[in-house]
């Protein structure tokens, strides 16, 4: 437990928030950081996406100053809302594929080897002809329908049959010249109907990711995420298409199930998953599952590093939504830009907190005041629960200075166990 | 009966028991099959087969065999009472028929009370519709969310909803009843049992006011208990210099230090199949990708077809009756289980193991060296006709609270149910009973919460004074975690590990060491507190504590 007075060397931060949420405001409070309001001179804002907006508009005029972070990047859009993702992720793969990197490997059929992590998608209204012709091509799959603009499960839909799609084809539309706003928007992805299965039930994973800096790309993993459950048993068949229950396990859809339980919440940790791959499936194939994760955490933030404006006053804690399929393969179906705070069970909140609590020690150095001139690189015993995923300027740094070793003969000076994460390399 | 005789008759059940195992045929076959072979020479037939048998590996499953039985089968004269077999001290004997009665009697209480039958027979359809339903017995079959809708049908309060007529289907009632079912006992009732035990032969000096054999804790039965420095002999390869697994295997740990190594070693071990190698290799704990198969190893389960069919048997047996023990077993699940955020995901799992296992007439075979006896039930209208008494359930196992929690952490372990449901039977036969039954044996609960009493004594007397002096005998709070073996107290990766050393080191004696080591490390937080219930909320949370450097604590640092 912190003492309730901290120790008088701290630096007494100003935070503003425009969240009531006790997770955020206790760990502040417990720091002994000032709450003001968001008008007046704050060192910290955890603001709200839809606050985002105004705070950097041209028409606001609002400079921050070097001492004020907030935790969203400007256009974070880009990563969070479905259809940009998409169209992020596609494009980072067609630029890799010009430049003729390995990273761009296709197998026979025409599918890339190492980032194909996302599920087959197409945006409707925009690509209804291209979507047409894939489900043409594969009649008897099922379809996940998704307005871009909204979350947690909302206005959801599976589809197994063109014609429940007549609204959104361009013939169906009323007036093809207006463009379609990100609430009219839908994406559409191939349904992932093998997923792992664990006691029956389906699950996915909410894994809390962290970025500091997109250029150079700076982000860390947090340990303690956690699998959400369906209560119902998962059944492919297609009569039960209808049944949320079976296909969507987000926490709002899952509460108001008759089976939900307030004690666990259907939450069951990343660590329990890994002690159940590891005992039943063995250790190999789980290490490379979550490498795999990893893996696919970077390059999804590498393939927005380019469009997103890269604000030194900004960091982002992002909620990353995974599904595994039975062949251990996982799946990026979302990203959140502002994953729930509330607590739903006890561990939960604990957790959360302690989310909270890493964040704010990686951002902002303990005792601190935060400075944006400051190179952004925490102290090892600072990172918590979290672990380096990528340091693209340490990376850099350690490359140049094991090339100077190298040439000094001291090549063997850096021997690093093969599971050192930190290390990219070790990712294919 | 001299040695000599015994040692022999020894011999002769080993061979009889043999002989009679599906070993021994595919041995012969074996046998054949060498003998047949064109390049064996009729003079060195002998040598030949035998070489044949050892080059197959043959002779390792007959090691293993002899191995097992040696271990289930302790050599022992065998005395005139058989009853002297399963517990030599009367007056525990007779505390353990006490006991049996007074669960009976409360089961046939519930029985009378909400009016169900200890067993019906399943209809046709019914028998179907759970056939269908089989993997997802926790959730509500489709047919049966009508009666969701009915409950609470605003009768006047007091009254038992028990529908007019006979119910159709116990599921359906389950449905609806499942409230009113109630765990036949739970550890706190047992912990009365087992603290109300008297040695009747110290009776006088108590009753003359004399307290010279008084305990300070609450077990007054003196049984003979290994000292700290023998279970420090006994446990010598968990001390402090030995790498351990789930201590020096961290991810944050280089793996040339130790990790690499011992998963090298743990291949080895288990291409080697052989019990006792296996049993030495996890003395230092099971890596997490290894325990299945070193855990069926060491406790000699090899599911074959006839497992296989045996298991299906088992579950038929099930689709076939309803029991009053289901009520209790699912009852059990729905409280402990179903509640719990390690095991939750596995409730299904656990359904397809403890139903089979109630209907398992092979778990009867442990009551021969237990000093419990299978409860009966009669025949209806045959009450006392001993031709028709049945044992009630048929493995003569009645559920307490918490039972469940004995198969969860195994689903982390086995994937497959039939693998879960042996390697769960035999842990049973061979460790929990002893759990909770009233025996003298040093494995047996009493012994072990003594054992738990007197380490803590000897290492914490002061913890122990306090604790005792503000009304808080420290076994109140750990009987419970003595009686589940601490599965559902420690998060799941602990137990595991905490079970690794019990199977190992083939001792339940790891348990009370355990419970004294988070007796010692909340000690600071223990001294201060003045009640009970404080002691209680001291130690309730024990789910962040790691199992083997406490161990090591506890044995090896005084």
């Amino acid at each position: 437990m912190s003492s309730c007075c901290p120790p008088p060397k701290m630096a007494r931060l100003k935070y503003a928030t425009d969240f009531d949420k006790s997770v955020l405001l206790n760990n502040f409070d417990t720091r002994g950081w000032v709450q003001v309001s968001t008008d007046d001179d704050w060192n910290i804002y955890w603001a709200g996406v839809h606050n985002i907006r105004n705070i950097f508009s041209v028409e606001c005029g609002f400079r921050m100053g070097d001492d004020q972070v907030i935790n969203h990047f400007p256009n974070h859009v880009e990563l969070t809302r479905k259809d940009l993702m998409v169209k992020n992720i596609k494009r980072y793969r067609k630029e890799l594929d010009k430049e003729g990197s390995p990273l761009a490997e296709k197998d026979e059929n025409g599918r890339y080897v190492h980032l194909d992590f996302i599920p087959l998608t197409f945006m409707l209204p925009a690509d209804y002809n291209l979507f047409v012709e894939e489900f043409r091509k594969n009649p008897n799959t099922t379809w996940i329908m998704k307005p871009c603009g909204k979350a947690r499960g909302i206005g959801i839909f599976l589809v197994n049959k063109l014609s429940q799609l007549k609204k959104w084809s361009r013939d169906g539309k009323g007036n093809s010249f207006v463009a379609p706003t990100a609430k009219e928007t839908y994406v559409i992805s191939k349904y992932i109907d093998n997923p792992l299965l664990i006691g029956g039930k389906k699950f996915d994973l909410r894994l809390y990711v962290l970025v500091t800096s997109f250029r150079p790309l700076k982000c860390y993993m947090y340990r303690l995420g956690f699998c959400r459950f369906c209560t119902v048993k998962y059944n492919a068949n297609v009569s039960e298409l209808d049944n949320m229950f079976v296909h969507l396990t987000n926490v709002s859809i899952q509460k108001t199930g008759e089976d939900y339980n307030a004690i666990h919440g259907g939450k069951w940790t990343v660590e329990n998953l890994r002690l159940y791959l590891e005992g039943t499936r063995g250790k190999e194939v789980s290490d490379k599952l979550f490498d795999d994760i990893n893996w696919l955490t970077v390059h999804s933030l590498k393939a927005v590093a380019g469009v997103i404006s890269n604000d030194r006053h900004c960091f982002e804690c992002y909620g990353y939504d995974i599904i595994i399929d039975d062949n251990l393969k996982p799946w990026l179906i979302e990203v959140n830009a502002s994953p729930s705070l509330t607590a739903t069970t006890s561990s939960d909140r604990i957790m959360k907190y302690n989310l909270m609590s890493d964040v704010c020690n990686i951002v902002i150095p303990p005792g601190e005041f935060p400075d944006v001139r400051w190179n952004k690189v925490p102290a090892k015993e600072n990172y918590g629960n979290f672990d380096l995923l990528v340091d693209e300027e340490l990376a850099q740094a350690e490359l140049l200075s094991q090339e100077v070793k190298a040439r000094a003969g001291a090549s063997n000076a850096t021997v690093r166990g093969a599971r050192d994460l930190r290390k990219p390399t070790t990712w294919k | 009966m001299n040695e000599d005789q015994v040692a022999e008759q020894f011999i002769v059940d080993l061979l009889q028991f043999l002989k009679s195992s599906k070993l021994y045929t595919d041995l012969f076959n074996a046998a054949q099959i060498e003998a047949f072979k064109p390049s064996l020479r009729v003079s060195e037939l002998r040598k030949g087969v035998q070489s044949g048998l050892i080059n197959g590996g043959w002779d390792r499953k007959l090691r293993n065999a002899i191995y097992h039985y040696l271990h289930t089968h302790p050599q022992q004269p065998t005395l005139p009472d058989p009853e002297h077999n399963k517990e030599p001290l009367l007056y525990i004997r007779k505390a353990q028929q006490t006991w049996e009665k007074k669960i009976l009697k409360s089961l046939n209480s519930m029985c009378t009370e909400l009016n169900i039958p200890l067993a019906r027979r399943r209809a046709e359809r019914e028998q179907k519709d759970m056939a269908a339903r089989w993997t997802e017995l926790g959730t509500d079959g489709p047919d049966e969310r009508p009666w969701i809708s009915l409950k609470s049908p605003g009768k006047e309060p007091g009254s038992i909803p028990i529908p007019s007529a006979m119910p159709t289907s116990t599921d359906t009632w389950r449905h609806k009843n499942l409230g009113q079912i109630r765990p036949v006992y739970a550890p706190k009732d047992f912990l009365e049992v087992v603290a109300g035990l008297q040695n009747t032969n110290y009776q006088n000096s108590v009753s003359n006011g004399g307290s010279f054999y008084n305990f300070w804790g609450i077990i007054q039965v003196p049984v003979k208990l290994k000292t700290i420095n023998q279970l420090r002999v006994q446990y010598s390869e968990m001390s402090i210099n030995q790498c351990q697994t789930g201590v020096d295997d961290l991810p944050d740990i280089p793996s040339e230090l130790f990790d690499a190594d011992r998963a090298k070693l743990g291949n080895k071990v288990l291409a080697a199949n052989h019990a006792p190698v296996a049993r030495e290799f996890s003395k230092k704990g099971c890596p997490d990708s290894m325990r299945g198969e070193m855990w069926c190893q060491m406790l000699g389960v090899e599911v074959d077809e006839v497992d296989i069919l045996y298991y299906e048997q088992l579950k038929t047996c099930v689709l076939q009756h309803d029991l009053l023990v289901d009520n209790l077993l699912y009852k059990d699940v729905k409280l402990t289980a179903t509640n719990d955020d390690h095991y939750f995901v596995f409730e299904d799992y656990l359904y397809q193991v403890l139903l089979p296992f109630s209907r398992d007439t092979v778990i009867l075979k442990h009551f021969s060296h237990n000093c419990a006896t299978p409860p009966k039930s009669y025949i209806r209208g045959k009450l006392g006709v001993e031709e028709f008494a049945v044992v009630y359930p048929p493995n003569g196992v009645i559920p307490f609270h918490g039972f469940a929690m004995y198969v969860a952490p195994l689903c982390y372990v086995y994937n497959d149910v039939v693998t879960l449901y042996h390697v769960f039977r035999q842990m049973y036969i061979q460790y929990f009973f002893r759990l909770h039954s009233v025996s003298s044996d040093p494995q047996g609960i009493v012994a072990l919460s003594l054992l738990f009493e007197i380490l803590l004594q000897t290492n914490e007397p002061e913890l122990f004074f306090h604790l005792k002096n503000v009304g808080c005998q420290p076994l109140k709070i750990a009987f419970k975690w003595l009686m589940r073996a601490f599965s559902g107290f420690l998060a799941s990766d602990q137990v595991l590990l905490l079970w690794d050393r019990v199977l190992s080191f083939d001792s339940l004696e790891i348990l009370p060491v355990f419970a004294v080591a988070i007796f010692s490390f909340r000690k600071s937080n223990l001294m201060k507190v003045q009640t009970y219930n404080a002691a209680e909320a001291v130690l309730a949370d024990v789910t962040t504590l790691q199992v083997v450097p406490l161990l090591q604590l506890a044995l090896f640092s005084k």
